[in-house]
């Protein structure tokens, strides 16, 4: 009944509102790919299935799509087998600097990909100091591994999206009520009963949750396969190296195809998690930590602790210490002999070094100021509006999560390149536009979850009030709805921000070297064997991020809960 | 007169929230529209306010049709029921936030508020934060901001209902005082008679969708119009019957149990033989105990099953012999739990039959 504010603005004012919104997720989200769709249907003029035929019987395509699901499923189990028990072991137990472990546990996320691959690069690469430290311990004579190929790219996975397990199942651990656990002592069941029985079934939203969005991830996963896939392609690469190659047909293909996948299971997850809301029965008082009496008991577990957060944070650490190495001081040794602060001295001088780092700045900045007032928008329109395209408004506003990046790029690259006005079309490729584009496209459905969760704590009475008080609509978003919001608005435009600035996936498509971004010019230093210089920008990266965070946490911490899609 | 709803009809999907209600508010007077949960009270007031829009039937205010009017140009004031409050502004902020709404001065503005929240008993918590204040003292800010912009009529929707028992009977007469010293036109909802009885000049009960007495706390207790309307405000006994004609042709009720009752109202066209449902109230019922042997045929025999010991007035719950348990009002040491009695009409008593 009470819940859309339909009549109070009249049902011309919604359609007013929900039209340009639709018009320009049509625009942006699903003309380029149905170009693609059609693109990869046509042959020359004609329409045809033949490349799909192709797809399906050339070897090595198929192998690719093996490869991604595999890989994926790998993934989700290992980040698991890190989270869940890292997870358990912070939420039980109490020892001296928990609070400061458990929260460095979580770091990883402050990673973006491409830095992350890199630093697992130095680390245990074929030169990483880890590598070489194992050999000159056991006095090998080649490396005592290959960090390449599938193995690699699950070990990089895992690494990196542990996370998501450690963070849900945290936050189901902290829901779950007490009492639950003392009930079934009370029954006479064990510890180990007790959690296989009653903890870890209740935790299957958590679970389920965490496993699918690793998969997802891992399914659009990019950066780790092109720096350690070698010749074992999955799709993302496949499609890089399809468009490289000029087999653009080909490429479109794999780009429906891997596009597909996705929406496969996208579709899954909406149904199997949407409709298991996990509902806590009981008070919802959380289990106390477990005190730890004995003092070599805390010590011992202070130390596990500390060993294990180490354990994680090893690349970040490798990636710090990297970045103090001046060009070529790093050959053969276990640890570079020479440190100097040569390279960040080189980023501020050199004009060209430093034109990334305001490059992508200034293309973050477009790309979320776009975000946010677009989303804004879209999300009031979903959850206070009621409107017969509400539907497909709540699909398009999440088809970009489900389109990785390099499907995204594709579509952009595809749909942008020629210039007609009348179709939609303008040239942008090239331009500086193209890349704020893409963030933009791509955070739309971060932006508008985290805006959504606010929207749906925000009681209707008060737009009502407003309106009942001769407030118009602007003067009520204005006064009453953006305050209201702000903390959901403002975590997910920091999530977009800092997402835009370390974004590899669709900029190494779309990228030009006038406009290229942070992650680019890291890859280039890479390719020049210039080590130190890429950790430098690693590092520049990830503080920008943090710093980002810390300055604009401010406008979040008003969110009890956190609104974190 | 002030607000004319005619031949009103709200649906929501499937269910008619609102049936063809007809309704006239004078001005300046205070009315109460009373009912059960999910009768459609709080329906009639969104339509009223503007924040839903009736399928058919028509909203007049001082004779204008206000039907198809936006909320915002109608200046209805509204009090919600959980008050409303921005939780971003402070005190201050939200009763001047209409006056800003409609662009009046800051000074005037300043003066407004202050006198408004004096007006409701909160001098000088301009400053404070709407998350410090008590229960009560929200209630009162979320009246003061609806109050700020002298609206021509407040809407007030069930706002006590959050408020804990004794602070609620407290607010609900300050609630009259300071609603009658403005002078204000004023539609209340609300499901307790109780609190309409306290509020309201004028009280209109409805149930289902439907409008079944409109009438004084008065009207409504002593004749109501129907077995709901008698049912729903003040306690009653429901006993069944037919109806009798006695020696000069006055009808009286001959009882399901046995004795023979006069009757004070009679269904619409009540006919000897019809079956009639009697409502009595427990005040006007009589209880002696033992057992008075000659006027046997004119009472109802029955064991006191409870005693409920309510301060200034006792209750008796009585069994009769078909399982029926009356609740009769007497005094203290009118009879003993688990003794016989016998019961029947005080004199004057309100009989009311309806037709079963």
């Amino acid at each position: 009944m009470a819940g859309s504010s339909a009549s109070i603005w009249g049902r011309r004012h919604t359609i007013g509102l929900a039209v340009p919104i639709m018009a320009i997720l049509a625009w942006l989200v699903l003309y380029p790919n149905a170009l693609v769709v059609v693109d990869s249907v046509r042959e020359g003029g004609r329409l045809t299935l033949a490349h799909y035929a192709e797809f399906f019987v050339t070897r090595s395509e198929l192998e690719a799509l093996w490869a991604s699901l595999w890989i994926s499923a790998a993934s989700v189990v290992l980040a698991g087998a890190i989270g869940v028990p890292l997870a358990l072991f912070f939420h039980r137990f109490d020892f001296p600097g928990r609070r400061v472990l458990g929260a460095l546990a979580a770091l990883p996320v402050l990673l973006p990909p491409l830095v992350g691959v890199i630093a697992f690069l130095f680390l245990a690469g074929e030169s990483g100091i880890l590598t070489r430290s194992v050999q000159l311990l056991f006095g090998l004579d080649a490396p005592p591994w290959r960090l390449a190929g599938a193995p690699a790219i699950v070990f990089v996975h895992a690494y990196t999206m542990y996370v998501y397990f450690y963070l849900f199942v945290l936050a189901g651990l902290a829901r779950l009520d007490q009492s639950m656990s003392e009930a079934s002592a009370s029954l006479g069941a064990g510890r180990w009963r007790t959690f296989r029985a009653v903890t870890l079934p209740l935790l299957t939203p958590s679970l389920t949750a965490a496993s699918l969005l690793v998969f997802m991830t891992s399914m659009a996963s990019f950066s780790a396969p092109y720096v350690f896939g070698g010749g074992f392609r999955v799709l993302t690469t496949q499609i890089y190296a399809s468009k490289v190659s000029g087999a653009l047909s080909m490429a479109m293909v794999e780009t429906v195809v891997r596009a597909s996948a996705s929406l496969v299971f996208l579709w899954v997850l909406r149904r199997y998690a949407g409709g298991r809301a996990s509902v806590v029965v009981g008070k919802g008082v959380s289990g106390a930590r477990h005190s730890v009496r004995s003092r070599p008991m805390r010590l011992l577990l202070a130390i596990a602790g500390t060993a294990a957060v180490l354990a994680l944070l090893l690349p970040h650490l490798t990636l710090a210490l990297i970045s103090l190495v001046p060009e070529g001081a790093w050959t053969t040794q276990v640890l570079p002999k020479r440190y100097s602060f040569e390279n960040y001295a080189g980023l501020l001088r050199d004009p060209e070094l430093f034109a990334p780092i305001l490059n992508s700045l200034r293309m973050a900045t477009v790309a979320t100021a776009a975000n946010l007032l677009f989303c804004f928008l879209a999300a009031y329109l979903v959850v206070r509006r009621r409107f017969r395209g509400r539907g497909l408004l709540a699909v398009l506003l999440i088809l970009p999560w489900a389109l990785p990046g390099t499907v995204i790029a594709i579509g952009l690259s595809t749909t942008f390149s020629v210039d007609q006005p009348w179709a939609g079309r303008i040239v942008l490729v090239g331009t500086f536009w193209i890349l704020p584009l893409a963030y933009f496209i791509r955070n739309i459905p971060l932006v508008t979850q985290a805006v959504i969760s606010s929207f749906r704590r925000f009681d209707p009475a008060l737009e009502e009030a407003a309106a009942s008080l001769g407030a118009g609509w602007v003067t009520t978003m204005r006064r009453v709805a953006l305050p209201l919001v702000l903390p959901g608005l403002a975590a997910g435009g920091l999530l977009a921000f800092v997402t835009a600035l370390g974004e590899f996936v669709s900029s190494i498509l779309l990228y030009t070297p006038r406009s290229r971004p942070i992650s680019i010019e890291i890859l280039a230093q890479l390719r020049g064997f210039d080590f130190g210089g890429a950790a430098a920008l690693g590092v520049v990266l990830v503080v920008l991020m943090a710093a980002v965070f810390a300055l604009g946490g401010r406008f979040v911490r008003q969110e009890v809960g956190g609104a974190r899609p | 007169m002030s607000l004319e709803l005619r031949e009103l009809r709200k649906r929501f999907g499937e269910v008619e929230a609102v049936r063809g209600l007809d309704l006239e508010l004078q001005s300046g007077e205070l009315m109460t529209l009373l009912g059960p949960s999910g009768c459609g009270k709080t329906t009639v007031l969104r339509l009223i306010a503007g924040f839903e829009a009736p399928d058919e039937g028509r909203i007049l205010f001082h004779g204008e049709d206000v039907t198809g009017q936006a909320p915002q140009r109608r200046g209805f004031g509204m009090v919600f029921q959980n008050y409303a409050l921005f939780p971003h502004l402070s005190v201050f902020e939200n009763v001047a936030f209409g006056l800003k709404a409609h662009g009046q001065a800051a000074a005037e503005i300043g003066a407004q508020v202050e006198r408004t929240l004096e007006r409701v008993d909160l001098p000088g918590f301009g400053g404070r934060r709407v998350q410090e204040l008590s229960g009560g003292q929200q209630q009162r800010v979320a009246l003061a901001r609806a109050l700020a912009i002298e609206p021509p009529l407040l809407l007030l929707d069930e706002p006590l209902s959050n408020l804990d028992a004794a602070l609620r009977e407290r607010t609900r007469v300050e609630l009259r005082e300071i609603l009658k010293a403005v002078g204000i036109t004023a539609l209340y909802v609300t499901h307790d008679q109780e609190e309409a009885f306290d509020l309201a000049d004028r009280i209109a009960v409805m149930e289902a969708g439907r409008l079944r007495q409109v009438g004084t706390p008065e009207d409504l207790y002593d004749r109501p119009v129907d077995r709901f309307v008698a049912g729903f405000v003040g306690r009653s006994n429901v006993l069944s019957g037919r109806l009798e004609a006695g020696p000069s042709g006055v009808l009286s009720a001959r009882l399901a149990a046995g004795p023979a009752w006069p009757i004070t109202s009679e269904p619409g066209r009540g006919e000897p033989g019809q079956a009639v449902e009697l409502v009595i109230r427990p005040e006007d019922l009589l209880l002696v105990a033992g057992g008075d042997a000659s006027a046997a045929s004119a009472v109802l025999r029955g064991v006191v099953r409870e005693r409920l010991f309510r301060g200034a007035s006792v209750t008796y719950r009585v069994e009769i012999a078909d399982g029926t348990v009356l609740e009769v009002e007497a005094e203290r040491d009118a009879a003993a739990s688990g003794e016989r009695v016998v019961v029947r009409p005080r004199p004057g008593a309100r009989v009311h039959a309806f037709s079963a």
